[in-house]
């Protein structure tokens, strides 16, 4: 056992950075109650732009910390990055939601800032242990998060069954760790590989079945992805929004590092189930998205697509294939986070209305929330000259390259399915009559996040060349 | 020559347009005439550039010109290239002159959302220039995929009563289409390049992969042209666009189909293309066989209309699929005269349709009485669709089958039916409106062509005269960039036949 010394803790700075902050808003959120909301928001808010610059002045490849339980890399760092910039974002989304629907709680910015800390750790994970505690601590977080409206029995039920179904991945996961443990005689992520590598026994293949369908569970991929349709519809709409935008990010992060390290030479195993989740998730996301009518439950079936895209990069690996899977990642959180904006803009007489026949006729009495939406719609459908349509090219590239044609094929054309019920949101806000105009009441921060991510979303066609070499940068890191 | 970037000015400009209409403020009134005189001003000036470019085109050459190539997406090795040929090089121009026609045409029918209107027009006008100048096969992709957003939004805003279901069957169809021939481009751009004259040049994919790729594109063109048996998005989205929207529809997006087999489906897979040709004409002769007869029994104008469409491209496929000099000079020459003859006719139809709101061919009649430049115009026009020598129809039809019969003369006997069945149907189109007894009386009080009709109407009957008249002004532009194309297209054939 190595002592610890503080230049030993570098990698794990902004972590416990952020570990603290949470801890200094608890106190000041029990001494002051629930007034103190907006308050702990910002804080939230505020430290994890300062934890941004911690985790930036660290750097990269320093050595492990913690007994080799926690490593920072080009690829962890990328991802953390995401992670902190999503979350920032939806916290901010929800400020004014909060008051507006009187879930005026100051834990509710403190959960999502412990959630943000387990996904960092779960991110940056290289043991067994460390996963599972960091995929805990969010999962626990976010389990409440969805239930936070306690009053509201569709939050209630949400949270219960995300909480249920979440619990049971969890024991899967644990489940498949005892297993790899007992076979391989490790919980390092390292070793395991190298383990594995020399020899291949049976039931570390069932232990990494186990794990692989914990996680599919929190990337909801089908078939695991039963939970996220009513999650997403019950719970508050900023709880989904963060929902959307970033535990997706870690999980798909968790994965392919699992996938890259310590399972690498399990490729043949996992390269058929990632190929069928892929192709399960690309259907199921377009063909169930096709009948819904509420903008929430539309969305969640549009992540499930979106997962399954994600996921193709992922089969076809490589340098190529994995920083698609990034930049995919990374363009889907800005056009989340921009059709959240606009979601969360959808308020008639003080409630919050989430159906898509509400969104009628918004091009003409709200043109400047419409006109966004409609991009990003096209732009998440995959049409140039948008940024989604950039993404879905590099997820198809990646897949041309490996030779994965028929998934390819499988990929456009569930994206022309899927395109129909985009359209039919930009249908209803520009063809149809319109409807009583929405409240006029919307936070500047929240216009902020919805002209960022426009801009990002028309402006990529530009200047492509950034995101993509960072990505492709971070991916190095991963080998 | 020109020393300024002149395809990106063109292609760009109209943005230009779209900022300042951004930029008006004041009350709705005064925002809907300034934004239809800023968009009418941007594009004639946007006509007007691509005349000067016309006419410092080099017609002697077969190389592109006017070539500018930059940095886009380096870690991909896509670039910003474009340049124009003689092929491509009047479809630039039939744009940029169309796109004004249209706006003119909208000037009073397109009452609601004025300032979107005129947007959505810019917007399409740099899409489809930008699809003509490209140079880079993704570049093309993004042009020739983007025109769908403000199509759709066209048909589905300002259309008729069917207009949701229209607007998107025509854009899924497409997108259909287009998705196969991306995986196509993406495939070329892993193998062969992104640089479509590096990649007709390098003519190197094997024919087992030839036919693959061809069939992809084929499905993206096929559909755009639209080629029997993948036509029916056509009438629907014709009938419920608002006529200029026909208008564009008709004259320049269908050549998009077109072009693609030119500068795509020939020169780069040129043993496929062979291996594929007798479908190809063979579709092309039951579209413009079948189609014509569904053309006879419609009662809805512009409906007929559509359905000649789609006769009219089938000349144009069996065209360019002779791979003769004839052939295909016929095939791009039946595509420009049908750009100006078709989007006449919708601007005809839309002329009554603006008085009388219906396009139900049973309620007009006797016309020729109340209306007689009308009928005038319109005569000039029918007997151009029909393929009157004199006029710019008989030249691409009178070639297309000249091709035809050096390669098939079985086929080409069917097609020449196809010819007389279109006078057939444009003929009765035109007695039951313009002549017989005044049945309607709404019909017989409508006044004749107002000043901004004859604006946009009468430059359309010189060049469709013109073109008629004195085809070789036009064609000897084309005609060196059509005997590189198939100097190319042999070659592909020699060079593999030899490896064989």
């Amino acid at each position: 056992m190595e002592t610890i010394t503080l230049s030993s803790l570098i990698p794990i700075f902004p972590e416990l950075f952020l570990a603290i902050s949470a801890m200094l808003l608890l106190v000041i959120g029990v001494l002051k109650g629930n007034s103190s909301t907006r308050l702990i928001s910002w804080g939230s808010v505020i430290a994890f732009a300062i934890a941004l610059l911690i985790m930036t002045k660290g750097g990269i490849d320093t050595e492990p910390a913690l007994n080799n339980m926690f490593v920072q890399t080009s690829f962890t760092f990328f991802m953390k990055l995401l992670v902190m910039a999503g979350l920032i974002t939806s916290i901010t989304l929800s400020v004014q939601y909060l008051y507006q629907d009187n879930i005026i709680r100051f834990e509710y910015p403190l959960l999502a800032l412990f959630s943000g800390i387990g996904m960092m750790l779960m991110i940056s994970a290289n043991d067994m242990l460390s996963l599972y505690m960091g995929l805990e601590l969010q999962s626990l977080s976010l389990y409440v998060l969805a239930a936070i409206h306690r009053d509201h029995i569709k939050s209630a039920e949400s949270g219960m069954k995300y909480f249920i179904l979440g619990a049971i991945s969890s024991g899967m996961l644990l489940f498949g760790i005892s297993l790899i443990y007992g076979f391989t005689g490790s919980t390092n992520f390292e070793l395991i590989g190298t383990t594995l590598a020399n020899e291949l026994s049976l039931g570390a293949v069932i232990g990494f079945v186990f794990i692989l369908a914990a996680l599919a569970f929190k990337i909801s991929a089908v078939p695991f992805h039963m939970w996220t349709p009513d999650v997403y519809e019950g719970a508050p709409t900023s709880v989904t929004a963060l929902f959307a935008l970033v535990p997706k990010i870690a999980a798909f992060a968790l994965i392919i590092r699992l996938l890259f390290i310590p399972f690498a030479s399990l490729h043949d195993q996992w390269f058929q189930i990632m190929w069928l989740l892929a192709f399960l998730s690309m259907a199921v996301g377009a063909f169930a998205g096709l009948r819904q009518n509420n903008i929430k439950r539309l969305i969640a079936y549009s992540s499930i697509g979106n997962i399954g895209y994600a996921l193709i990069g992922l089969v076809a690996g490589g340098e190529a294939g994995l920083s698609a899977v990034m930049v995919y990642l990374t363009l889907y959180m800005v056009m989340t986070a921009g059709i959240f904006g606009i979601i969360l803009c959808m308020r008639r007489d003080g409630y919050g209305v989430t159906d898509i026949s509400d969104l009628a006729g918004l091009s003409r009495n709200t043109p400047w929330l419409a006109y966004p939406l409609a991009i990003f719609m096209f732009s998440i459908s995959g049409i140039p000259p948008l940024a989604g349509f950039f993404s879905k090219y590099l997820i198809f590239q990646a897949a041309i390259e490996s030779g994965l044609y028929t998934l390819a094929v499988i990929g456009v054309l569930t994206s022309v399915v899927a395109s129909y019920y985009y359209l039919r949101i930009i249908k209803t806000m520009f063809f149809d009559e319109p409807d009583d105009k929405f409240d006029s009441t919307i936070e500047s921060s929240r216009k902020l996040i919805i002209g960022l991510s426009l801009f990002v979303v028309v402006g990529f066609i530009f200047n492509p060349s950034p995101l993509i070499e960072i990505s492709a940068n971070a991916v190095r890191g991963l080998f | 020559m020109i020393n300024f970037s002149i395809l990106s000015l063109l292609t760009f400009l109209p943005l230009v347009g779209v900022v300042f209409i951004l930029l008006t403020r004041g009350n709705e009134e005064r925002v809907t005439r300034n934004s239809r005189r800023v968009a009418l001003y941007t594009t004639i000036f946007n006509f007007i550039l691509s005349i000067y470019m016309l006419v410092n085109f080099d017609g002697t050459s077969a190389d592109f010109q006017f070539v500018e190539k930059t940095e886009w997406f380096p870690a991909l090795g896509l670039s910003y290239s474009m340049g124009i040929d003689g092929i491509s090089l009047f479809f630039v121009i039939l744009s940029t002159f169309l796109t004004p026609i249209c706006l003119l045409a909208s000037w009073h029918s397109i009452k609601t959302r004025v300032k979107e209107y005129m947007i959505a027009f810019l917007v399409l006008e740099t899409f489809m220039i930008g699809t003509f100048c490209a140079l880079d096969i993704v570049l093309f992709y993004v042009f020739f995929e983007s025109v769908l957003i403000p199509m759709f939004i066209i048909i589905g805003v300002w259309g008729g009563p069917r207009r949701v279901y229209s607007s998107y069957k025509f854009f899924l169809y497409t997108l259909l289409g287009s998705v196969l021939m991306l995986l196509a481009i993406i495939w070329l751009g892993m193998n062969v390049g992104t640089d479509i004259p590096t990649i007709i040049e390098a003519n190197s994919i094997p024919f087992h992969v030839q036919l693959w790729l061809w069939l992809a594109f084929f499905a993206s063109f096929a559909v755009k042209m639209p080629m029997w048996p993948v036509h029916t998005w056509l009438p629907d989205a014709h009938v419920e666009a608002p006529t200029a929207g026909s208008v564009i529809l008709a004259g320049v997006l269908l050549k998009m189909g077109g072009y693609g087999f030119l500068r795509f489906s020939l020169p780069m897979f040129p043993e496929a293309s062979e291996y594929f040709a007798p479908m190809i004409m063979w579709m092309s002769v039951i579209a413009i066989i079948y189609t014509s007869l569904v053309a006879l029994v419609q009662e809805d104008m512009k409906k007929l209309i559509a359905y000649s469409s789609v006769a009219h491209m089938g000349f144009v496929t069996l065209g360019l699929f002779t791979m003769t000099t004839q052939g295909v000079e016929g095939g791009i020459f039946q595509m420009l005269s049908h750009g100006i003859i078709s989007a006449a006719l919708f601007l005809c139809v839309g002329v009554v349709y603006d008085r009388l709101h219906t396009r139900d061919i049973a309620r007009y009649g006797g016309l020729v009485k109340n209306m007689p430049k009308y009928a005038t115009v319109f005569m000039i026009f029918m007997l151009g669709s029909v393929g009157l020598p004199g006029t710019s129809g008989f030249v691409g039809e009178f070639l297309t089958l000249m091709g035809a019969f050096q390669v098939n003369t079985i086929i080409a006997v069917f097609a020449t039916t196809g010819v007389v069945l279109g006078a057939a149907y444009m003929l009765v189109l035109y007695r039951r409106v313009i002549f017989g007894e005044q049945k309607n009386k709404d019909a017989a009080a409508m006044p004749d062509l107002t000043k901004i009709e004859y604006g946009y109407l009468v430059p359309l009957v010189l060049i469709v005269l013109w073109l008629g008249i004195a085809p070789s002004y036009v064609m000897d532009k084309v005609a060196p960039s059509v005997e590189k194309l198939i100097g190319q297209y042999e070659a592909g054939l020699t060079i593999s036949k030899g490896g064989k």
